[in-house]
């Protein structure tokens, strides 16, 4: 199959190449790009450890062709870091509660709870647990994944109301 | 698991993706959100020579709230569905059947038209449609025209849409004031298939009951409905159970599921009733 | 901070050693996306090797054909049995003491099974590729029950055939494996027969599997030039994985390097050596390049690892007040196509012989039948030590099952049968010495807790209502107390394929009082690069974030048996301490000769040796490490380094007290964990926020398992779980939160007394959650139900007990 000149936005920077249409974009992000923070996990959009954000949608990044995604702009866990280099919000409150053990789950989780905040900053245990059904985790049986994420919102709207 | 290969299209407007339609016949397919499609690629269950990408084509979306009709573009999204308060206020079944699909993943980037029009007894908006009494747009090489979505099911995987039509949009009629709607779905985990789900909207001297993944298609039955219209709910449920026709699978064997069957439909019928006041 | 004014508590708690809840120094990488997992892994020229596996379950393979794939453009090689063979690697030893083959050689015995192994440029011209190899098979008759595969003429194993002795004593069947007994037949029947009250039932715990989130996958390069073999995987234990492959490939072992990198989950299943592995070694020695391997999640749920599938038919004898006079079980094992079975030799049934739980029973016996079906190999040990969950789930379903009989609340019963705190250490009837417990502490610490005697009286009140016809929901209290048996383990019983299942640490202080550890395990989330830290930092008083932590290199790592059955903290958790103590003992002569004192009059202080008698009069151990390398000590040779390798004197025994109140609908079968309660004692804590993440993560496998999880076959050999819209992982929705609890009971033999914990709370748990069904269902007159609990299931339970008009 002939190859596709391949357009995006990945973590802020425009990144191009050649890809077969059938490409999945999990291996454009991983085998091309390498960036190897989304991770295959089932490969039947059922555990979103390959979750990425795409124009501001949480998307399974495995079960998504890279042609479909031609020209989007696309954030991995790898972006949610500061620019300074130290951990996110979500990222420092999954170390500060523990939710995660092996880290294979994590980048998936955190890109998605990345979305859930911005669409719902005050969530509750309840609006949590549905907006990450989405995504398996093996390890830690979600409690502190939970907790993490619920502290993530609490110092995001200190953040925000700091800088109002 | 890694699909074959395949051409990929992402034509601009209806008239230019039916044309790829043409030109490749059995060959080609067109692709929605794509995960229902794109894990039996992966599977190697379903291989094309080209695949017809319908995300560039402004016509298929949007949604449209009337005062007698709903109109959904057929590449609305779930989420879009989920979060948009007008259709809520118009058709707030649509809403609450929406959330109890799949995951907020999936909800981003599944559409309507993809989840009706694939024909997979899984789903949960044929039987949603078919409850609603609505009608799906079809348009295809030799112009549109509709069908009523319960006309639309012919066997698992098998629709009224031939396979070089396009369906592009959904008309809903909405209901009336003083008509409860609900639905009731039992599954294994958040995100499953349905064991069974119901849909039912009641009042005013109106009912309509339609099931889902109880048969190979989705289920709506005119006998039960006429039978919850008349406030028979025993005689609705008797009608519906004899209508499905469930299969033994992982979610249990046939006798559990019509069981099921019939405690999904009499809560949906409770709830329906209650909020018809 | 200045030394002289803190307090020797602020010293302490500034090391973050053992107890103190401190932050995991691996989440910066996860956190970031920065793990480096297998598949991670990309090197110069590196290919990808993709099976072709069997579609059916029992076959015979007639031909296979290469011509299309290896015509297709970027195919470099195929491989089959035939290629294999030349070299001795179409088969491979098991860890059980069969062999299994690595490519189907003219049969496959379960579906999934691996006939080819292509190797191509990329992953997707490999997985075209493997499309275009055509098999031919001849199919045979599929057995799918280990029952019938006992009476049946349909010979599995033909290459055993004419064998009557196995590698477990004689097989009684040509689909027979072994027969393993443990304890008094005679007397244990003779005692049945003479009780005033007999339970007896058969106790299903279903076939399931570990599942991780990464699948199992390795990449081999071989350096024509140095001869160097370097193996990178999914290895739970990578020094033994470099053994077998020295000795099944022939490469000398100091020319293999087998690196585990990060481990997204092991769970048990990636414990074993599975074909993959081996076929990744040989594309790459025949390709000269690079070969990665990595499973998809259907070929990880078909192929690699399955565990439990135990029918373990029971009988228990008590006198009318309850006190449990003998048990008998015989198992029935179902081990799939090859035994690969993931125990220590010795223990062709691991430590099912643990199945006297907490009990103080005198008498018991037990037989293990272990049978060929066609299914996948595997056995391994699941989140548990060694069938350890098999035998918690049979002796807490036999305590409830006798409780029913004997119409008895089913927590008093267990009181009364507790091993008591002063029986310690204790003898079992099937063999162990149980190190330490306080059985009846905990036991009424969660009974309290959960106020027992208020759940009881809703039940009643709940029963009544359901009478009434008030109410569909049932409510349901499980109750379990386990023991398990972990830190495998002493080397005089305990060795997996001859190697003895000792553990190792090595310690090097730097100069400027920083260090760096290495051991033989490796985590797969435990979070051994804070947690060992923290027991070197409370032994030598070095911070714990001034101590890396390293594993998973056999290059650099000293040898080890590596981290499955909760073995890390009681096996390598012990050579840290031990190899700590050893600095220790060397910092002390240097630190007393620093103060010009005598050996025997400085004494240890948190962080430092000081002058008995005179504590101002001290030298940090910083100071120490500086002069270990600076300094010309009589009689000391420089530097300050240690190794330990560790040779336990006993299993560890951790024990637990878990509680489940759950709310069963009786007419969809749904149900709904309202409260989860868990007490572990797994001696001393190292670092509480750890343990509290183990046990919740166990506890959620369990919910699993208990409450939908399985490997189902349809009567063909299918597998009707394969991908995970059916194999049951439970999301952040379905799952409760859990409360945590604790009593500390230290082992007695341990350095620092500690047991291990990472797999009690899937042991306990799974029982729990069953009784919770069970119980729910007690009232109404239910005894014994199988597992997995699943809507469908649950709803038969109430079906059969007339529960639907």
């Amino acid at each position: 199959m002939s190859k596709m000149h391949v357009k995006l936005t990945v973590n802020g920077k425009e990144v191009e190449g050649l890809a077969e249409p059938r490409t999945l974009l999990i291996h454009f992000l991983r085998e091309d790009l390498k960036i190897t923070g989304p991770h295959i996990g089932c490969e039947t959009s059922h555990c979103g450890a390959c979750t990425v954000d795409i124009d501001g949608k949480s998307v399974k990044s495995c079960t998504t062709f890279v042609a479909q995604v031609n020209g989007a702009d696309i954030t991995t866990v790898e972006g949610l870091t500061n620019d300074d280099g130290s951990l996110g919000v979500l990222q420092e409150m999954f170390r500060e509660h523990h939710g995660l053990q092996c880290g294979f789950c994590t980048p998936g989780m955190i890109t998605r709870a990345h979305r859930l905040l911005q669409e719902n900053p005050n969530p509750t245990e309840e609006e949590i647990r549905f907006g990450m059904a989405g995504n398996l985790c093996r390890c830690t049986g979600y409690q502190n994944i939970v907790k993490a994420i619920s502290a993530s919102a609490d110092m995001l709207n200190a953040q925000k109301e700091a800088a109002e | 698991m890694i699909p074959a290969g395949f051409e990929y299209h992402r034509p601009g407007d209806i008239a230019s993706a039916i044309g790829i339609l043409e030109e490749h016949g059995d060959e080609a397919r067109v692709i929605a959100g794509g995960h229902s499609l794109i894990p039996m690629m992966k599977l190697r269950m379903a291989e094309m020579g080209h695949l017809v990408d319908l995300q560039a084509i402004e016509e298929l979306k949007g949604i449209e709230v009337g005062s007698d009709t709903v109109t959904l573009g057929a590449m609305v999204t779930q989420h879009e569905l989920i979060t948009h308060d007008g259709l809520a206020a118009a058709i707030p079944l649509i809403r609450e059947a929406a959330l109890q699909i799949a995951d907020p993943q999936v909800r981003y980037v599944g559409t309507v038209g993809g989840n009706v029009a694939n024909g997979d007894p899984g789903n949960d908006m044929p039987g949603l449609m078919q409850c609603l009494n609505a009608t799906f747009d079809l348009s295809g090489p030799d112009g549109n025209r509709s069908v009523a979505a319960r006309e639309f099911y012919e066997a698992a995987y098998f629709t009224a849409r031939e396979d070089e039509e396009i369906l592009t949009r959904i008309s809903i009629p909405v209901p009336g004031a003083g008509v409860g709607q609900a639905y009731e779905k039992q599954k294994r985990k958040i995100g499953d298939y349905a064991t069974a789900a119901a849909a039912v909207m009641v009042g005013n001297g109106t009912a309509s009951v339609a099931m889902t993944n109880l048969a190979d298609t989705p289920v709506w039955s005119e006998s039960a409905s006429a039978a919850l219209a008349d406030g028979d709910v025993n005689g609705c449920v008797a009608a519906m159970l004899d209508a499905i026709e469930p299969v033994a699978d992982n979610r249990g064997p046939v006798e559990f599921k019509k069981h099921v069957a019939g405690v999904m439909l009499r809560r949906a019928i409770d709830r329906a009733q209650n909020r018809a006041g | 901070m200045n030394d002289q004014t803190l307090t020797p508590e602020e010293r302490a708690a500034n090391l973050k050693g053992m107890g103190s809840s401190r932050k995991r120094v691996e989440d910066v990488r996860f956190t970031q996306g920065k793990g480096n997992y297998v598949d991670d892994i990309k090197l110069d020229g590196m290919l990808f090797g993709d099976f072709v596996r069997s579609p059916y379950a029992h076959a015979r393979v007639v031909s296979v054909n290469k011509e299309a794939a290896l015509a297709l453009p970027g195919v470099i090689a195929v491989l089959t049995a035939e290629d294999l063979s030349p070299l001795g690697l179409h088969w491979m030893p098991t860890l059980a003491g069969d062999k299994q083959m690595v490519l189907a050689d003219g049969k496959v015995l379960f579906q999934g099974q691996e006939v080819a192994f292509v190797v191509a440029e990329d992953r997707y011209i490999a997985a075209d590729a493997a499309e275009l190899v055509e098999v031919e098979y001849e199919e045979l008759p599929v057995l799918t029950d280990p029952f019938e595969a006992l009476k049946s003429d349909v010979v599995l194993r033909e290459d055993l055939e004419g064998q009557t002795e196995g590698a477990h004593g004689p097989r009684k069947h040509h689909n027979h494996i072994f027969t393993w007994e443990q304890g008094d037949k005679d007397a244990t029947e003779a005692i049945l027969a003479e009780a005033d009250v007999v339970a007896e039932e058969m106790v299903y715990y279903h076939r399931t599997h570990p599942c991780p989130l990464e699948t199992c996958g390795s990449v081999a390069s071989m350096d024509k030039v140095t001869g160097k073999l370097t193996l990178y995987g999914t290895f739970q234990a990578p020094h033994a994985i470099r053994t077998v492959v020295s000795l099944i490939s022939g490469i000398a072992e100091h020319n293999i390097r087998v690196i585990s990198p990060d481990i997204g989950g092991g769970f048990g299943n990636k414990v074993g050596a599975y074909a993959g592995y081996v076929c990744s070694v040989v594309a790459s020695i025949v390709t000269g390049k690079p070969v990665k391997w990595v499973e998809d999640r259907m070929e990880n749920l078909m192929s690699t690892a399955f565990a439990r599938d135990y029918w373990m038919q029971g009988k228990i004898a008590a006198t009318k007040d309850g006190k449990i006079t003998g048990l008998w079980c015989h198992t029935t094992a179902d081990h799939g196509g090859f035994d690969a079975c993931a125990d220590p030799t010795k223990f062709p049934a691991g430590f099912m012989n643990i199945c006297t739980g907490s009990y103080d029973i005198p008498t018991a016996y037990l037989a293990v039948d272990g049978v060929y079906t066609n299914k996948a190999p595997g056995g391994v040990a699941y989140r548990c030590s060694f069938r350890v969950t098999e035998a918690a789930y049979f002796i807490e379903r036999m305590i409830e099952v006798l409780a029913i009989k004997l119409n008895m609340d089913a927590a008093e019963l267990r009181r009364i049968n507790f091993i008591k705190a002063d029986q310690f250490p204790y003898q079992s009837a099937l063999g162990w010495e149980y190190d330490s417990g306080d059985y009846h502490t905990a036991w009424d610490k969660a009974l309290k807790a959960v106020d027992y005697e208020g759940l009881r009286a809703e039940q009643a009140q709940r029963v009544e209502e359901f009478k009434a016809g008030k109410t569909r929901k049932l409510l349901g209290i499980g109750l379990t107390h386990f023991t398990e048996i972990v830190g495998a383990g002493p080397v005089k019983n305990c060795d997996i394929l001859g190697l003895g299942m000792f553990d190792s640490c090595e310690i090097r202080i730097h100069p400027t009082g920083s260090a760096i550890a290495r051991l033989g395990t490796i985590s797969q989330g435990q979070g051994h690069a804070t947690t060992f830290a923290q027991i070197i930092a409370s032994e030598i008083g070095l911070p714990a974030d001034d101590i890396t932590l390293e594993e998973g290199d056999t290059d650099t790592a000293p040898y080890g048996l590596g981290t499955y059955g909760s073995r890390s903290t009681p096996v390598a958790g012990a050579a840290t301490a031990m190899a700590a103590r050893k600095i220790r003992a060397k910092a002390q002569m240097i630190a007393a000769y620093l103060l010009e004192v005598h050996d025997d009059d400085v004494e240890w202080d948190v962080d430092r040796f000081a002058v008995k008698g005179a504590p101002e009069r001290f030298k940090t151990m910083k100071e120490i490490a500086f002069a270990a390398y600076n300094q010309a000590i009589p009689g000391l040779e420089p530097g300050l380094e240690a190794v330990s390798y560790y040779d336990p004197p006993n299993m560890t025994y951790p024990f637990g007290a878990y509680i489940c109140v759950m709310e069963i609908d009786v007419d969809t079968g749904e149900w709904d964990v309202r409260k989860f309660y868990a007490l572990d004692d797994c001696g001393t804590r190292i670092n509480p926020m750890i343990i509290d993440g183990q046990v919740h993560g166990g506890v959620t496998e369990a919910l699993a398992i208990a409450m939908g999880q399985e490997i189902a076959y349809d009567e063909m050999g299918n597998v009707k779980t394969g991908t995970l819209m059916d194999f049951f992982l439970p999301t952040a929705w379905e799952t409760p939160n859990y409360i945590t609890d604790y009593t500390v009971t230290p082992s007695p033999h341990h350095p620092i007394g500690a047991k291990g914990v990472g797999e009690s709370p899937n042991v306990g748990g799974v029982p729990c959650f069953s009784n919770a069904v069970h119980d729910a269902f007690r009232p109404f007159g239910l005894v014994q139900s199988h597992m997995p609990h699943d809507h469908w299931r649950i709803w038969k339970i109430a079906n059969g007990l007339g529960m639907h008009g």
